[in-house]
Order: structure tokens, then C-alpha cells, then sequence
């Protein structure tokens, strides 16, 4: 860890008079096996790292990256950057962030016992989870894909301007894909498990997960279109707060690219939705002590009982809006500078179950998972429509599985459509947690 | 890249446990890229990724670990990884002997990105920025990427094979947002090809911006997508990706090995309208899928998946084509010497057929047309796939109307194959990133103006 630390300091103080230098340095081992037909199919296990440089100078800004640690890679990569900021165009608000004071919070992200888990006891996780699946149900003709995944990974962040951060953290996951089959139908499903710990894995999630979700949606069809209820179940909740992500960002809002711009204090949903994004949270997956410019991580409520409170800021967006940064900094890794998003996104939890919803709601769909988040859906316009393959249900009982059917609405109708939040709140891999949601009078496309 | 006897020497070693394949990628990739957003260069960037990746296949097991150290000590390292994670049993020495085989490139690069100066990657955005705004006021926001990478690859293995390829790719990248009444709506446009910077001698940035611009003014006049099932008429080069996710991916062997296909056993049977023929082609000049090897050294080929609607063959890859008891068909990528490689598509093609594209849309009476899709995403296993329409019109009587908002149309792949009653006598290609389990890698896809019988259409319009 330190000689991390000491490297980016070594770097930094390579800087230029009246040059501001960032040094972000990251390292993580991975693991992988895959699994087929009861036998390993690859085992993969790799050492990536690298150095992403940000240099701001007479306000512009240049970047530069390179996959390696070697000391004169990272000093090259630093008169690359350097470089490149005599292209960028003049910005007064260009800057990196100054310690602000704040205190990182204490969170126990990061097992030193992963390293010593036995090759062979990984091995053996992933062959049960494939030996497992298949088993659950006589249905069951295959395994699709069965896996497991760790990595430790390490950074170090330093700059000019007196940051200094380090994180170190770990992960672990087991994810398997069923394929169900019955006279001509056949189904897939999934179902996963992640942990810090492998010890902490819930293979029976996992496996009841891509079971059920393989079966229940056997002799599915084509629905007919009409409007209706949908409930969505928490892994797609969790991928729609992902979409609203990004018009939350005060990146977009700034560039005019957000569906809230010029709303704050406006209510944007019903007066019963609050969506705080909190990266303090330890259960969330994007929990973590910093943001990506090296700032204490703290909780940031953005819409309060309806009304849009405020945006996700880094130190370049909060310069354009005169207000310092709340820490949301995101950046992909080394290869990239840091943009402002979310990390750990959710809702307020209600307090109802999925079968008590279902119950209240009488009739409608329940949606298990969407397709084309990315080719159907415009975080900018608000515009979506989705595939989608769920459960119909009728008097709050699961009825007839559906295939081959979208789901379309705007996100802006969707927040005032919205008719209960689920108390079955789940941190999931990625930004953000879902739990149940209802939302009346969506569009179902089908024959 | 890496000195010949080190890389005879370090799969010598990776074969020491006892493994029936041993495999060398080495990959140096430098790129750059530039960065135009709300009005502004925010950012050059350089990159570097240097390193190899190696892999010991025993049996069934693939073992695989990576690098970036390119000294002899790191590669022994990364091999004896490798070796113990293909769990072999020891099996003696194996001496390996390689013989390097030279590549004829499919076309010559004439401008290495490299050599032009960084000012002149910085000129293009503004330009197109310019380009964009002069549309028309209506247009808010313009965000333009420049980007290439030098990409020069290694591949060694323990049949004896050394051979390298250097792959060249430059492309522009465009986003429009415009603002009018009914909110705000996008238009975008990305030309690729797999050449240098003499890219630019045939693509004008403000012709692209112009058309980015042009789309984000057209979709605020967009009227609400159908909801239902409609007949789907696709414009040359719009469509490629339906095919890319509607059998594409189902082709690919791995998948089909693994019985998650819907295609799987049915090679010789008819799987489409006999208007269809599908051929993927990692040959063909110039195109962003294109290259003179694959990930695997395999030289790139064209091969026919679909003949008259009859299904001809999978894509394979070195694996599963050695399994097979074949040869690869040269379809065995990996996005970089991070990753394991895999069956992927390079440049994924219907070709024409004989109809008048005009013709083919007067004899839609109720339909939609699409004119720009925005990638998809298929479930192999059950055949069903989505694709995003980002451009898109009613027809009526015949006639093409009004714009209609963004939408995914939803099908089943074999069914859809089946519903193609036209296909066009034109022609055109669109650059995109196919992504699988993870790993993205440069594609296209191509097709003649055709029309679907029948897709359901996912909009809000009842």
C-alpha cells in the first residue's frame, strides 16, 4: 500500500511551477473459473494495474494513462498529460480538489483473508454452484454459464494540492445462468451472489434464484398490448435509478444534458419517493472511503419526499455552480478523468413485501428482467421502452409467464406514476439498490 | 515485439506441467483521444497498454494468466501461472520450434494517427462543433470524441506458430442535443474504419456533425412510437445490427457448443426466408471489424453462415474449432491481453438482393422505417433479441410520414430470419462495439434496404 502512496508522491513532486498534477495509481489481482459440464472450463488469474496522470496548467487540461507502475512509464505517462493539456481549451473553472476537512468514514471494506483462500477451494465453489443448479429442478436441462469471480484491489490518489488518499478493497462472486426446458420452451434465468469474503457467499440465493427464475417463466408467450400495473422487481429498480443517475449528475445538468435541469425544489415525483445516494452506506457494492478526486465520501439526499433537493458535484461542477463539491467524483479505473455521478444509489424503503404488493395491486405484471437498457432507453430525452419477461399476475396470484414484450414510459411519468416502494431493499452489484416497485398505467407492447 | 527464442523458450515452459496447447499474446497498444464537450476541448488523452497475455490448454481446462512485463522473467512468470492453473500433471519437456508466418495486410494505412499533430485531432472537433450549431438554434448541445489506436499484436503458440499483425483504427464520434417543445431529444453519428487518419480524407467532420445535428432536429418533431406489431422496413446499413443479435451471436460455436443456441443442429436446414444470405468477412478493406489476424493468428476469412436461407456453418475459434476436430474460421478475438479469447463477429453482412428499395416501401401500406438503430441485446439461448431505434418514421399508403420517438422493437430471431419478404438491391455498412461476457471489440454490420413481415414495436402510441 505505502509504496503506492510513495510512487504518487514521488510523481506529484514532478510537478512544474503553476502546474496542478493528479496521480491516481490502482492495482488489483483477480481470479476467475468457469465452469462446464462438471468440469473447469479456464481458470484465469491476473495482476492488472496502472497510472492515470491529470494535469491542469494556465487552465487547461490534459490526460494521459498507461497499464503499468514501472516507475519511467509513470513518469513519461506525467510529460504526456502534461502535453496534452497545451490542447485543451482555456476553462477558469479547471481545478483539482483541496481537502475540505470532512473525515472518511469507517468502513471495513477489505478482507486480507481472500488472498489466502486455496485456488482449489474457488475451484470447487463453482463446480457445486453447477452441480447445484442443475439439480434444483427436473426442468432444468443445462447450465448456461456457471462462475466465480474475486479481486483485491488497491489505489493510491495524491496531488499538488495536499490529497492524499488510499483505499484498498475486496470482492468475491459466484453467478450461474439456467436454462430451463419443457416441450419446446425453453427459459433462462440467473441468479448471483457477491460478498467481501467468499465465506459470506449465499449459494442457495444463488441457485433458487436461477431455478425459480427459469421455471416460472416456462411456456411464456407473447402478451397482448395493453396498459397496466407493473411491479418491477428489485435487480430492474435497481437498473432504472441507474438511468436517473445520470440526469442527476450535475455534469449533464450543466451541459444541458439532464431531464432535472432547473427543477431543483420542484417536486419530480410523488411526495412518498426519497433518493439519497449515499457511498458512507457499508452494504452498498460502491461503498467507498473517497470519492475519485480524493474527498471524504458523504451521504447526499437528492430528491426528499418528491422535491428535487440538488446534484451529484465534483470540484469542476461545483466551480460552475459556485457551491464546493459533495464528494461525487466517479472515474472508471485508471484510464479515465473523473466525472460527477452516483455510487450508491437507493430509494427509501417502504414496508410492504413483493407478495403483499402483488396482493395489493390485484392485477398486473411483474417484470423479472429487461433487455436494451442501453439501446431503448434515453436518460437525456427520459424516453424508454425496454424488453421485457416476467409473471402476469391476476387477484395477486403469479398467473401466465411472458416473453417477447416491451415496456414503455417516460422516467419523467414514471416518478409521478409510481404507486408503492417495496420494503425489500437489496444492495446490489453496481450503483445503486433496488427493491419492488409499483408503477400504474405503463404501455406492454406485445401481439 | 518480444525477441523470438524468449517467446520458444517461455511456451517451452508453459508446457512443462504437461499441457496439450500453449499460447503467447502480446499486444501494444498506444491510442489517443480528444474531447469536445459544451463548446469546449475539455481534454486530450494518451494511452498505453503493454503486455501478454498466456494461455495452457489441458484437456478441457483453459488456464490463463497476464502481464505486463514483457521480460523474459515476467512471461515465465505469467506461463508458470498459467501452467499451474490448467492444473497439469507434469509431463516432461517439450521443446517448442516456431516458425514466424508473414501476414498480407488487407489494405495499407497511409496516415499513422501517431504522426499527425495533436493540434489537428483538436481542429476536427471544433470544426464539427461549428457544423453542429449552424444547424439551427433549436441545437443546445454538442459533444464530439476523437479516437484511434495503434494496436500491434503478437501471437506464438506450441504448434509452431509466430506471427504478428498491426491494426490501425480512427473514428469520430457526434452527439446533438436539441430542445424544443416536447423536451429535449438527441442525434448522433460515429463513422469508423479500420485505417489512420486519411480517415478524414473521405469523412468531413461538419458533414457528420451536420447529420447528427440534423437527426436531434427531426426527433423533436417525433411523434409517439406504435405500440404492437407492425410490419419493419430498414434502411441500408440501419438494420445490420438485427442480424448481428437476431442470429449473429446464435452462430457464434462456443455458444452453440454449450447447447445455449437456438441454432444449435440445424446447419443445412432452412433458417431464414430464402431471401437471405449472411456472410461475415474479417477481409474486407478498410471496414472497423477488419483485420489481417484474428486474436488467435488465425488469418481473417470470409465465411458464409446463411445461403438462400439455409444454414451453412458456425464462426469458430481455435478452441472450439480443435475440439471439432476443423480449422478455425478466424473469428477468435479477445479485446486485449487481459481476456481469454472468444467466437465474435468482425463484419457481419446480408447481401443484396434484387428488389428497389423505393419500391419495397410503396408496398408497405402500414409500417415503420428505420433509418438509424442503436445497438440490441439477444438471449441466445431462447433466440429472443431487442434493437433501439434512434431514427425512425411511420409509413403510410406507401408513404413515409412522421418521425417517431426512440423505441426497442422486440422479436424472436429464427422467426424473424423467416418473416424477411424483401430484400434491396442496395447497400451499406454501420460501425459499432460488440459486446460479450465482458469484452467489447470492434465490429460492423451491413445490409440492403429489406422489410420484416412482422416485429412488435415497443412504443407508448396505442
Amino acid at each position: 500500500m505505502s509504496d503506492l502512496l510513495a510512487l504518487a508522491d514521488r510523481i506529484v513532486g514532478q510537478a512544474r511551477a503553476g502546474e496542478q498534477v493528479e496521480v491516481f495509481l490502482g492495482r488489483s489481482h483477480h481470479t476467475e473459473v468457469k465452469v462446464f459440464d462438471g468440469a473447469v472450463e479456464s481458470l484465469s488469474s491476473a495482476d492488472t494495474q496502472g497510472v492515470g496522470v491529470r494535469v491542469i496548467v494556465d487552465g487547461r487540461q490534459g490526460f494521459a494513462y498507461a497499464a503499468s507502475l514501472d516507475e519511467a512509464i509513470v513518469a513519461e505517462t506525467l510529460d504526456e498529460a502534461r502535453d496534452n493539456a497545451g490542447f485543451g481549451t482555456v476553462d477558469e473553472h479547471l481545478g483539482l480538489a483541496a481537502p475540505d476537512g470532512v473525515a472518511p468514514a469507517d468502513l471495513d471494506l477489505f478482507r486480507p483473508e481472500l488472498a489466502d483462500f486455496p485456488t482449489a477451494r474457488k475451484v470447487e465453489m463453482a463446480l457445486e454452484l453447477e452441480r447445484a443448479v442443475r439439480a434444483a429442478d427436473p426442468r432444468i436441462r443445462g447450465v448456461e454459464s456457471a462462475e466465480y469471480g474475486d479481486s483485491m484491489s488497491e489505489s493510491a490518489l495524491a496531488s499538488t494540492e495536499g490529497i492524499r488518499a488510499t483505499t484498498r478493497r475486496s470482492g468475491c462472486s459466484i453467478v450461474a445462468s439456467a436454462m430451463a426446458g419443457e416441450g419446446t420452451s425453453t427459459m433462462t434465468g440467473s441468479g448471483y451472489s457477491v460478498a467481501r469474503t467468499p465465506e459470506d457467499l449465499d449459494l442457495a440465493k444463488a441457485v433458487k434464484d436461477a431455478s425459480e427464475k427459469s421455471t416460472r417463466l416456462l411456456g411464456a408467450r407473447k402478451p397482448a398490448s395493453r396498459r397496466l400495473t407493473v411491479l418491477l422487481d428489485p435487480s430492474v429498480s435497481a437498473s432504472f435509478l441507474g438511468l436517473l443517475s445520470s440526469g442527476l449528475s450535475a455534469s449533464s445538468v450543466i451541459k444541458g444534458r439532464s431531464l432535472f435541469a432547473d427543477r431543483q425544489g420542484e417536486a419530480v415525483a410523488v411526495p412518498f419517493l426519497t433518493l439519497v445516494d449515499d457511498p458512507t452506506e457499508p452494504l452498498a457494492w460502491g461503498a467507498g472511503r473517497y470519492d475519485a478526486e480524493g474527498l471524504a465520501s458523504r451521504r447526499n439526499v437528492l430528491i426528499a419526499d418528491g422535491v428535487l433537493q440538488g446534484f451529484l458535484h465534483n470540484t469542476y461542477t461545483g466551480r460552475r455552480c459556485n457551491q464546493p463539491s459533495n464528494a461525487s467524483a466517479v472515474r472508471g479505473g485508471y484510464r479515465s478523468t473523473p466525472g460527477a455521478g452516483s455510487r450508491a444509489l437507493s430509494l427509501a424503503p417502504g414496508d410492504r413485501s413483493q407478495e403483499q404488493l402483488m396482493a395489493d395491486v390485484g392485477t398486473g405484471l411483474l417484470v423479472q428482467s429487461v433487455t436494451g437498457l442501453h439501446s431503448g432507453a434515453n436518460p437525456i430525452s427520459g424516453d424508454f421502452s425496454v424488453g421485457v419477461e416476467g409473471l402476469l399476475f391476476r387477484d395477486g396470484a403469479p398467473a401466465e409467464p411472458v416473453r417477447e414484450a416491451t415496456i414503455a414510459s417516460t422516467l419523467q411519468r414514471m416518478l409521478l406514476d409510481l404507486v408503492a416502494v417495496g420494503g425489500d431493499r437489496e444492495w446490489l452489484p453496481g450503483g445503486a439498490a433496488g427493491l419492488t416497485l409499483v408503477i400504474a398505467d405503463v404501455q406492454l407492447s406485445g401481439s | 515485439m518480444i525477441d523470438e527464442a524468449v517467446v520458444a523458450r517461455v511456451l517451452t515452459a508453459a508446457l512443462r506441467t504437461g499441457g496439450d496447447f500453449a499460447e503467447v499474446f502480446a499486444e501494444d497498444r498506444r491510442s489517443s483521444s480528444a474531447r469536445l464537450d459544451d463548446g469546449k476541448i475539455e481534454e486530450l488523452t494518451s494511452g498505453r497498454d503493454r503486455g501478454a497475455g498466456i494461455r495452457v490448454v489441458r484437456g478441457e481446462t483453459t488456464g490463463f494468466a497476464h502481464t505486463s512485463d514483457l521480460t523474459e522473467e515476467g512471461l515465465r512468470a505469467a506461463a508458470e501461472a498459467a501452467s499451474a492453473a490448467s492444473r497439469g500433471g507434469g509431463g516432461g519437456v517439450r521443446e517448442v520450434a516456431l516458425t514466424r508466418r508473414d501476414n498480407l495486410a488487407p489494405h495499407e494505412v497511409s496516415v499513422m494517427p501517431e504522426d499527425v499533430p495533436k493540434s489537428r485531432k483538436a481542429e476536427l472537433l471544433l470544426k464539427a462543433d461549428d457544423a453542429a450549431r449552424a444547424a439551427g438554434g433549436a441545437i443546445r448541445q454538442v459533444g464530439a470524441t476523437y479516437g484511434d489506436s495503434h494496436r500491434k499484436i503478437l501471437v506464438a503458440n506450441s504448434d509452431g506458430l509466430l506471427t504478428s499483425d498491426d491494426q490501425v483504427r480512427t473514428r469520430l464520434m457526434v452527439s446533438c442535443v436539441a430542445s424544443g417543445d416536447t423536451g429535449m431529444q438527441t442525434g448522433y453519428e460515429a463513422p469508423g474504419r479500420t485505417v489512420g487518419f486519411e480517415l478524414f480524407d473521405e469523412v468531413d467532420p461538419a458533414d457528420i456533425a451536420a447529420e447528427a445535428a440534423r437527426r436531434a432536429l427531426v426527433m423533436l418533431k417525433a411523434r409517439p412510437a406504435p405500440s404492437g406489431t407492425l410490419p419493419v422496413v430498414l434502411k441500408r446499413g440501419a438494420g445490420g445490427v438485427l442480424f448481428h443479435e437476431a442470429c449473429g451471436h446464435g452462430l457464434e460455436a462456443d455458444l452453440v457448443g454449450r447447447d445455449a443456441s437456438v441454432f444449435r443442429d440445424k446447419v443445412g436446414t432452412r433458417v431464414a426466408s430464402r431471401l437471405v444470405n449472411l456472410v461475415d468477412d474479417g477481409t474486407y478493406a478498410r471496414e472497423w471489424g477488419t483485420y489481417a489476424i484474428d486474436d488467435e493468428g488465425h488469418v481473417a476469412q470470409r465465411n458464409s453462415l446463411i445461403e438462400d436461407g439455409e444454414l451453412t456453418d458456425y464462426m469458430w475459434d481455435h478452441l472450439r474449432a480443435r475440439k471439432a476436430g476443423r480449422q478455425s474460421s478466424g473469428n477468435g478475438r479477445r479485446q486485449s491481453y487481459h481476456h481469454l479469447p472468444m467466437v465474435r463477429m468482425t463484419n457481419t453482412y446480408v447481401l443484396a438482393g434484387e428488389e428497389d428499395p423505393d419500391e419495397i416501401i410503396r408496398q408497405t401500406p402500414h409500417g415503420i422505417y428505420c433509418v438509424q438503430l442503436g445497438g440490441g441485446q439477444v438471449n441466445t439461448a431462447t433466440g429472443d433479441f431487442v434493437f433501439g431505434i434512434t431514427e425512425a418514421y411511420m409509413i403510410e399508403n406507401g408513404e413515409i410520414t412522421h418521425p417517431i420517438r426512440s423505441a426497442n422493437l422486440i422479436g424472436n430471431g429464427p422467426e424473424v430470419l423467416q418473416a424477411i419478404d424483401a430484400v434491396g438491391n442496395d447497400f451499406d455498412t454501420w460501425t459499432g462495439t460488440c459486446g460479450k461476457d465482458g469484452q467489447g471489440v470492434p465490429v460492423s454490420s451491413g445490409q440492403p434496404t429489406l422489410r420484416v413481415a412482422a416485429m412488435t414495436v415497443g412504443g407508448t402510441a396505442a
